[in-house]
């Protein structure tokens, strides 16, 4: 058997806006084919790191790898190169209004990707029906419910064959009835074997799709382990804190 | 009768119809030309400031500033009665057609960078995102929603600053206002301006109509 490849490796990461420092040391790898959860409560740094792995945010120090290929050091002008290995979804979604969902899915494959018209539009095809909106191509964003947008968010970002996807709290912004949907895509991507990083407050997909669950609070990874290990057996206080005031926000919400 | 006579004499009509005519083309290519110019200097000029460089967004200010600020009749003055005395002789046509370009560059470029502050940063982001540079981002995802955005301001400039070739006449350009009004000196009679108001009727109307129909098309959910 061969050692599964680490597709995303961050080592000593810390980011700081002006004197906050936001994250204090993060080690964190992630192996091919893993989908890897990020817990912690708002303010934690969860968004920041991701951020940092496509490099939207500048790292303050440490260094972070993708496919083996240091991107914290690579100059400016080679950052849309490496920005394409790595698939990033937004919690607003941020579709092209002015663009009809087809050509969404395509611009980036065209204008980045260099891909000719006829490719990429076939390839944004098959993308559109793999995330089950085939149907909507030629429909602008304003037409679709936040499911369905973020839905074609997933496709535009898997169309350009990224190796790794960071999904930065995709449901978030959704109403509830259509956080089913979106969640239903990234465990079909999951099956196909997508190197996942999601930052996600969904604790019940958590633990039935991740691999790994990481706790993060104040700027460092408190605790990981298996879903089962995390949510059954958490070993912090901070991390059994957070779980208990999470579960008691489930209860208030059925409870309405 | 006294009304119609005044007005609308068709003799006087009939006498002054070519010149009018004439008149009305030098009109119109003044405006095309102006609202050309103005319009894609002013969106280059907004797509410049988005570069972030402090020496040139600071001129670009201080010229959209200054442009704004002061009478297109005064800069047409200054044009036409100050350029001889460098040795640049510039025809009356090409100083309001320089001048009115300008105010119009001005006024497009701070509506272009007023639609682009107001693009979500979450835009960028996406377009960067997917490996596209900053000027592809810019080009394709951040500009062409700015401009839509500016599309009803923008009109509404581009007709104010059209009319103003009217201006012309003060420097014998042989546009619509100069041609009908030395017609009215010659013929003693007000119908040359009543013509003149239709010509400026039949050259606007189809204009403010095409430019509800742009709003119109251009109109997006956002």
């Amino acid at each position: 058997m061969t050692q599964p490849r680490t597709m995303l490796e961050i080592s000593g990461l810390e980011k700081s806006f002006g004197d906050i420092e936001v994250l204090k040391s993060i080690d964190l790898k992630v192996q091919e084919g893993e989908l890897v959860f990020v817990i912690g409560p708002s303010g934690s740094g969860k968004s920041t790191m991701l951020r940092c792995c496509n490099r939207l945010e500048e790292p303050t120090s440490g260094a972070i790898f993708i496919e083996g290929e240091r991107i914290t050091d690579i100059p400016r002008r080679d950052l849309d190169r490496m920005r394409l290995k790595v698939g990033m979804v937004f919690q607003g979604f941020h579709l092209y209004p002015h663009m009809s969902v087809l050509k969404n899915v395509m611009l980036a494959q065209i204008k980045a990707l260099k891909r000719a018209k006829p490719e990429a539009e076939a390839r944004a095809l098959e993308m559109l029906d793999q995330v089950g909106l085939k149907h909507k191509a030629d429909a602008m964003p304003a037409e679709l419910s936040g499911g369905q947008q973020q839905r074609v968010a997933i496709a535009r970002a898997l169309a350009l064959d990224p190796g790794v996807m960071l999904f930065d709290e995709p449901t978030s912004a959704l109403d509830p009835e259509l956080v089913g949907s979106v969640l239903k895509v990234m465990k079909d991507l999951r099956d196909k074997g997508m190197t996942m990083l999601v930052v996600s407050h969904e604790m019940q997909f958590a633990r039935e799709a991740a691999d790994r669950v990481i706790f993060m609070d104040g700027g460092y990874v408190v605790e990981q382990g298996t879903p089962e290990e995390i949510f059954g057996n958490p070993k912090s206080d901070r991390l059994k804190t957070f779980l208990s005031r999470v579960s008691h926000e489930d209860a208030g919400a059925e409870a309405d | 009768m006294r009304f119609i006579e005044t007005f609308f004499n068709t003799k006087v009509m009939a006498d002054y119809m070519p010149d009018l005519i004439h008149a009305m083309g030098v009109t119109l290519g003044l405006a095309v030309a102006t609202i050309i110019t103005g319009i894609l200097c002013g969106a280059a000029l907004a797509c410049l400031r988005v570069a972030g460089l402090k020496l040139v967004n600071f001129c670009i200010i201080v010229f959209a500033d200054i442009m704004r600020a002061l009478p297109p009749l005064v800069l047409i003055l200054i044009l036409f009665f100050g350029m001889p005395s460098l040795g640049l002789n510039i025809s009356g046509w090409m100083v309001v057609y320089i001048v009115l370009s300008l105010v119009l560059t001005a006024f497009s470029e701070e509506i272009f960078w007023g639609g682009l502050t107001a693009i979500p940063a979450g835009q960028w982001e996406a377009g960067r995102a997917t490996g596209l540079s900053k000027a592809q981002t810019l080009f394709y995802i951040a500009f062409p929603q700015a401009a839509r955005r500016g599309i009803p301001p923008l009109v509404n400039r581009v007709l104010a600053t059209t009319k103003l070739t009217a201006l012309g006449s003060v420097i014998g350009v042989k546009e619509i206002l100069s041609v009908s009004s030395s017609a009215q000196s010659f013929s003693g009679s007000a119908t040359p301006l009543t013509m003149a108001a239709i010509a400026y009727l039949i050259i606007f109307i189809p204009a403010v109509i095409a430019s509800h129909k742009i709003e119109r098309r251009y109109h997006f959910a956002t």
